[in-house]
């Protein structure tokens, strides 16, 4: 995650920690902020004290590499099959286990990892793209063109989302290309709102109309003053956008709607294993669930500490 | 106040209307009413006449037009999966789906006020710091993962450890008739405690932050000052103005609920919304899903509307705007 490279209005004011006798971890602040740099190195300071965000950093690229390296570090291949071994539990030679095919699932976890975190970040990357040039277009241009996106954002947002996405893939077909598109076809409305409302207030500010005035493109100043300033709302977005993404695909998987075999998703293992409940093999459950939690936990905690990060005078919320 | 609630029912008959109109055109450009035609190999001439019979040889808009005059006369159409009206279909799902919402929102609310009000009157205590970590780990668990593993460790579990002839907590479906409460209770706890995870840890955050807000205002600060007990300050101007937000929250939650709830039924085989919606789209039955949206979609706006009347009646200052 680079910083702005932009540099918004540097924030003078120290971070308000409350009461700092409760907050015994963290170094003294005003010594910390009084410290003259640039927004780049300020945002840097404030991610670095959030500790939860670093680890949810270093967890999160573990996880792409184990999951993109799949090829080199999993110990079997996706498919490979050991129908004499059938379904054993965890073991030294398979960590996480085997199915009933004796497909090793540590190797299947990492494999359908890949796919997961694969969705996941296209669609953010896809909603966050559409959803910045059309929030802020409607939010600078303003009247009809504002309207009419609120009002379509609000006809979506009246029908139950899953459902929606369901049908979708049931009409444009299951593989992870339209699994992407179909959902960022959904998610870069909730984008364009929060750009929308962003936009909104940062054009009333005197240095946009200082641009107006020197006689600056509408296009220039949403490019060069207007987004800049969203920066941060918007990256907190889209990361999670990430975890949300996942969620989404890997509800539909396991209704059966979205990644088909052979290909593999979290989600998709844990449609496979739902008959297991309560059975010896209870522990095909397990693994693909937690790698789901841990992936938007660490998530989470990430876009919290990018939110706190981006904005020091945000509270406790 | 009552100004307020006009214009507000006002904006949600065209959003409602356009919503049922792209909700019929999606689900007639997704299922082919001939289908089943097609594959049994009709005559040409068979398929249009069906086609002529259905209307669909007409433009999008006159069959929307006559779908939804049949619609708001409450001829729903036939179900193509089980022949069966589908108005009949949809009042049983929901009086399913209804009782897991009611109950699991009634849990929900009790422990998100409860949580909430603790965490913001000890902030930064052990308790609260514990509340909320758990409030992250709710917030990303999958629902269908928790149900699973609900199912492994509360139902067949114990079933197994303890050699019972019954799982202490069923999980398919709701009530089968006898056993009277206790069976009810029974079959009920699962889905409802998937459904609260689900949306407690939202509503404990959201209480919190309000609680905080509230309490560091003006107001409270002057009912201390004159000597107000403490109980009487929390309860009466803490909790009540705290409150407001939340209740705002919880129905526009509330209403997406209705249709919002096909994972936790999916799961537990609850005869509701959700069952009705899988089945259906899994058997392509368009009649079904036509009408099935559209009561989703006004379950949404309803509560949507419920939210904003409620949140004028509640904070007198909001009527003005």
């Amino acid at each position: 995650m680079r910083p702005p490279t932009p540099a918004p209005p540097a924030v003078p004011e120290p971070e308000p920690v409350g009461p700092s006798e409760l907050l015994p971890s963290v170094e003294p602040p005003t010594a910390v902020e009084a410290q003259p740099g640039s927004a780049g190195q300020l945002f840097w300071r404030r991610l670095r004290r959030h500790r939860l965000a670093l680890i949810s950093i270093v967890v999160l690229a573990l996880l792409a590499i184990a999951c993109f390296g799949a090829g080199l570090f999993a110990p079997y291949g996706r498919d490979e099959q050991n129908l004499a071994l059938g379904a054993v539990g965890p073991s030294w030679q398979h960590w996480f286990g085997t199915d009933e095919l004796g497909r090793d699932q540590l190797s299947r976890l990492l494999y359908a990892g890949q796919i997961s975190l694969e969705i996941g970040l296209a669609v953010a990357l896809l909603s966050t793209l559409v959803g910045t040039v059309i929030g802020a277009v409607a939010g600078y241009l303003g009247r009809a063109t504002d309207q009419t996106l609120m009002r379509l954002t609000d006809l979506f947002l009246v029908v139950p989302a899953v459902a929606v996405l369901a049908i979708a893939l049931k009409k444009f077909g299951h593989d992870r290309f339209t699994i992407i598109w179909v959902l960022a076809a959904l998610f870069w409305m909730y984008v364009a709102r929060v750009v929308r409302a962003q936009v909104l207030s940062i054009k009333e500010q005197d240095y946009v109309e200082a641009a107006r005035a020197s006689g600056a493109s509408g296009a220039w100043i949403i490019v060069r003053h207007v987004l800049p300033n969203c920066v941060g709302p918007i990256v907190v977005n889209a990361t999670l956008s990430v975890a949300a993404a996942i969620v989404a695909e890997s509800t539909l998987s396991f209704l059966g709607f979205g990644i088909q075999i052979p290909a593999t998703s979290w989600g998709r293992m844990l449609a496979d294993a739902e008959g297991t409940v309560g059975t010896s093999q209870s522990y095909l459950l397990y693994f693909p669930g937690l790698a789901i939690l841990l992936t938007v936990l660490a998530v989470n905690f990430l876009g919290d500490g990018l939110r706190d990060a981006f904005d020091p005078q945000r509270g406790d919320a | 106040m009552l100004n307020l609630v006009g214009r507000r029912a006002l904006y949600s008959v065209p959003v409602i209307l356009i919503a049922s109109f792209l909700t019929f055109a999606f689900v007639r450009a997704t299922f082919d009413p001939t289908a089943k035609l097609r594959q049994s190999r009709e005559s040409a001439s068979a398929i249009r006449a069906e086609r002529v019979r259905l209307g669909l040889n007409k433009p999008l808009v006159d069959q929307y037009g006559s779908w939804l005059g049949r619609f708001l006369r409450g001829d729903w159409g036939t179900s193509e999966r089980t022949h069966e009206a589908v108005t009949a279909q949809i009042g049983r799902a929901l009086g399913n789906t209804t009782q897991l919402v009611v109950w699991g929102v009634l849990v929900a609310a009790v422990i998100a006020v409860g949580i909430g009000v603790y965490s913001a009157l000890r902030q930064y205590s052990l308790l609260d710091y514990t509340f909320t970590g758990l409030t992250f780990l709710g917030l990303a668990l999958p629902p269908f993962w928790f149900g699973l593993i609900a199912i492994e460790f509360l139902a067949v579990g114990p079933k197994q450890w303890f050699h019972l002839s019954d799982p202490p907590l069923f999980f398919i479906g709701l009530h089968s008739g006898g056993g009277g409460i206790l069976d009810y209770a029974r079959h009920l706890v699962l889905p409802v405690m998937t459904l609260t995870v689900q949306i407690v840890a939202g509503w404990s955050r959201y209480q919190r932050s309000s609680m905080l807000d509230v309490m560091s205002s003006g107001y409270i600060r002057t009912a201390r000052a004159k000597g107000v007990p403490r109980r009487r300050v929390v309860l009466r101007h803490g909790l009540r103005n705290a409150l407001v937000p939340l209740v705002t929250v919880m129905a526009l939650d509330i209403g997406a609920l209705f249709g919002g709830l096909i994972i936790t039924e999916k799961i537990f085989s609850v005869p509701g919304m959700g069952k009705l919606f899988i089945d259906s789209l899994l058997a392509g039955d368009a009649t079904t899903l036509t009408a099935w949206l559209v009561v989703t979609a006004a379950f949404i706006v309803a509560f949507n509307l419920l939210a904003d009347v409620a949140y004028g009646w509640l904070d007198p200052r909001v009527r003005v705007a």
